[in-house]
């Protein structure tokens, strides 16, 4: 009898057990489903709002009242001038500190300091840069709100990102190689130059793009250092005023117009395609350079 | 007889030497470069701030609930744009929390290494999107397709859809960060728990949960101060309506939608509306350092060392 009772409770829970150990499986995947819906439900509110008005205008036309001929040249243009020129201040740096921190000043109190305000530097909220960009650069050195100004501003905001990537790619080196170098009697650049680079570039190069991808999505920090939403001149030299391509759609988000809200889904179609492509090339480099450097 | 021996270091080495310490000067200077960007940040931030607070008392600054910097009347009340901020970013925990929290579970000790491969990178997507994007998505698809329906007096710009759309923007943080501290839990726990009988729900919500709980506490600040200092999602889809006002359903200016709407504006260098964006920039900066700098702390006291 009171082995009975017992066996029937026993069953009674190991049945709640079993429910839960189905249920929490499914329950969980909730949040990738959450991840999922968001995007797809995104991506088709864009396709189907700005499809239509994708056209040649929206690259080749300037800015203009008239949302049947706006485009975005000049935005483009600002884009690829401060984001190509902030790419090209920030990945050299980038390399260069991951070498010292890796290289020469291996796990002492100087590299855990530095790494500490590297990591400091990377909470800082994207809109603060561009508030010192403005006092600092623009006002402060008198470099006013221009292409060079928004370009500073960018290579510190993707210094943090891109250091660390480099930093994983020199870690990734095999230590034999290196000490194998050292044991010829190479200097620590002789051994950086033949051993260490050849072998990091490619992650090192993949770092830079995702750096680029981030600096051509943010809007906050150039919006504060320029101050134009849009502007109907190409950008001639450094010191250019300018704007860049988010700040344009943030533009042409905030007018109530439905021609304008179509036209800034066909921008966002344009940058997100931009963006994919650019992952996608951070991918494919990636493999080949890899490939080429196990071949050598 | 006594041999004097001067060791004769050839021309090359020497040379390669000097190369190798110039290098290293150079590397040097480069990483310092983050250091004195830290540097410039806070100094930069104080001194237009110490002008700002040369006309505005702090008690005003704290006390006085209007915000009317850009009026003819002004206040200098911070309260309605932090109260914003802290409203906007607490909805965006609700929403990235506990998303987060299910996706590390899954991909840690659920998701085989194919589904893993697929849905890391879908995950991380959200995190790859402008934040233009999603201030689109949030004013044309969230507040009329998604919370109109159910609450049809919701102003078009309001602060639940900007807290919803940076909730999800968020959700890669709390998901990465914790899933790496899920995975980071030694084996060792997972089998001791199953051989005292336990089911896999068990091991995964009494063992790796708790043993993981310094990470996911850690992914969660880090969260929120991402979410302060979010600004596009907020001056798109959370309106420019600096009013102390608890109603989510209403349009509201956070404290980085404020420094957006000043920048775009007439605020010439040197008035008091320019030296305001780096009053509320140095207040912002200091709430999201100490906010993740206390995290660190606990989260260093907390953690299980195995």
């Amino acid at each position: 009898m009171g082995d009975k009772v017992l066996s029937s409770l026993q069953r009674r829970g190991a049945g709640k057990r079993r429910i839960y150990e189905t249920l929490l499986p499914l329950l969980l995947s909730f949040g990738l489903f959450i991840a999922i819906a968001v995007l797809v439900s995104l991506l088709l509110t864009v396709v189907t709002t700005g499809a239509h008005r994708l056209s040649w205008n929206l690259i080749t036309q300037y800015p203009s009242a008239n949302p049947a001929e706006a485009g975005m040249r000049s935005a483009i243009l600002g884009s690829v001038f401060t984001v190509g020129l902030a790419a090209a201040i920030c990945i050299p740096l980038s390399i260069a500190t991951a070498l010292y921190l890796e290289e020469y000043a291996r796990g002492g109190k100087i590299s855990q300091i530095l790494s500490y305000n590297i990591a400091n530097l990377a909470g800082v909220p994207s809109i603060i840069f561009g508030v010192v960009g403005l006092g600092f650069l623009a006002y402060g050195l008198g470099m006013g709100r221009t292409i060079i100004t928004g370009a500073f501003t960018l290579a510190i905001l993707i210094l943090p990102l891109v250091t660390v990537v480099c930093v994983e790619a020199v870690r990734a080196v095999p230590p034999d190689l290196k000490y194998g170098a050292y044991a010829l009697g190479a200097t620590t650049l002789q051994m950086i130059r033949r051993i260490v680079l050849p072998r990091a570039l490619p992650m090192m190069l993949t770092g830079g793009i995702l750096g680029i991808g981030r600096a051509l999505g943010e809007a906050a920090p150039i919006l504060v250092v320029s101050g134009l939403l849009f502007i109907r001149e190409d950008p001639t030299s450094l010191f250019s005023r300018f704007t860049v391509m988010p700040l344009q759609l943030y533009n042409w988000i905030s007018r109530p117009q439905q021609a304008f809200i179509e036209l800034s889904s066909a921008g966002i179609i344009a940058l997100l395609l931009i963006l994919f492509s650019l992952n996608l090339s951070a991918i494919v480099l990636r493999e080949y350079l890899t490939r080429r450097a196990m071949e050598a | 007889m006594t041999h004097t021996a001067t060791i004769q270091i050839p021309k090359g080495v020497r040379r390669r030497r000097i190369t190798d310490t110039i290098a290293k000067n150079i590397f040097l200077g480069s990483t310092l470069v983050s250091t004195a960007a830290l540097v410039i940040i806070f100094s930069t931030l104080t001194i237009e701030a110490v002008s700002f607070f040369g006309h505005v008392s702090l008690l005003e600054f704290f006390t006085s609930t209007k915000w009317t910097v850009l009026f003819a009347d002004k206040n200098y009340g911070i309260a309605p744009i932090l109260n914003a901020t802290l409203l906007t970013s607490a909805i965006a925990l609700v929403v990235a929390a506990p998303a987060g929290l299910m996706i590390a579970l899954f991909l840690s000790e659920y998701a085989s290494k194919n589904v893993r491969s697929i849905a890391k990178p879908v995950v991380e997507t959200l995190a790859g999107i402008p934040t233009v994007v999603y201030g689109y998505f949030a004013l044309y698809f969230i507040t009329p397709q998604v919370i109109k329906p159910l609450w049809t007096q919701v102003q078009i710009h309001n602060a639940l859809a900007v807290g919803l759309m940076i909730g999800v923007l968020i959700i890669p943080i709390v998901a990465s960060i914790s899933d790496d501290a899920m995975r980071s839990v030694p084996n060792d726990l997972r089998l001791a728990a199953y051989a005292v009988g336990s089911r896999k729900y068990q091991v995964v919500l009494r063992v790796v949960f708790p043993a993981a709980l310094s990470g996911i506490t850690a992914s969660i600040v880090l969260a929120f101060t991402r979410a302060m200092g979010e600004t596009m999602i907020a001056a798109i889809a959370g309106g420019f309506r600096s009013i102390l006002t608890f109603n989510i359903g209403e349009a509201m200016q956070t404290m980085t939608a404020f420094i957006a709407q000043v920048a775009t504006g007439d605020a010439p260098h040197g008035t008091i509306e320019y030296q305001s964006l780096f009053a509320v920039a140095l207040f912002l900066l200091i709430v999201t350092a100490s906010l993740n700098y206390v995290g660190i702390k606990v989260v260093r006291r907390w953690a299980i060392r195995y």
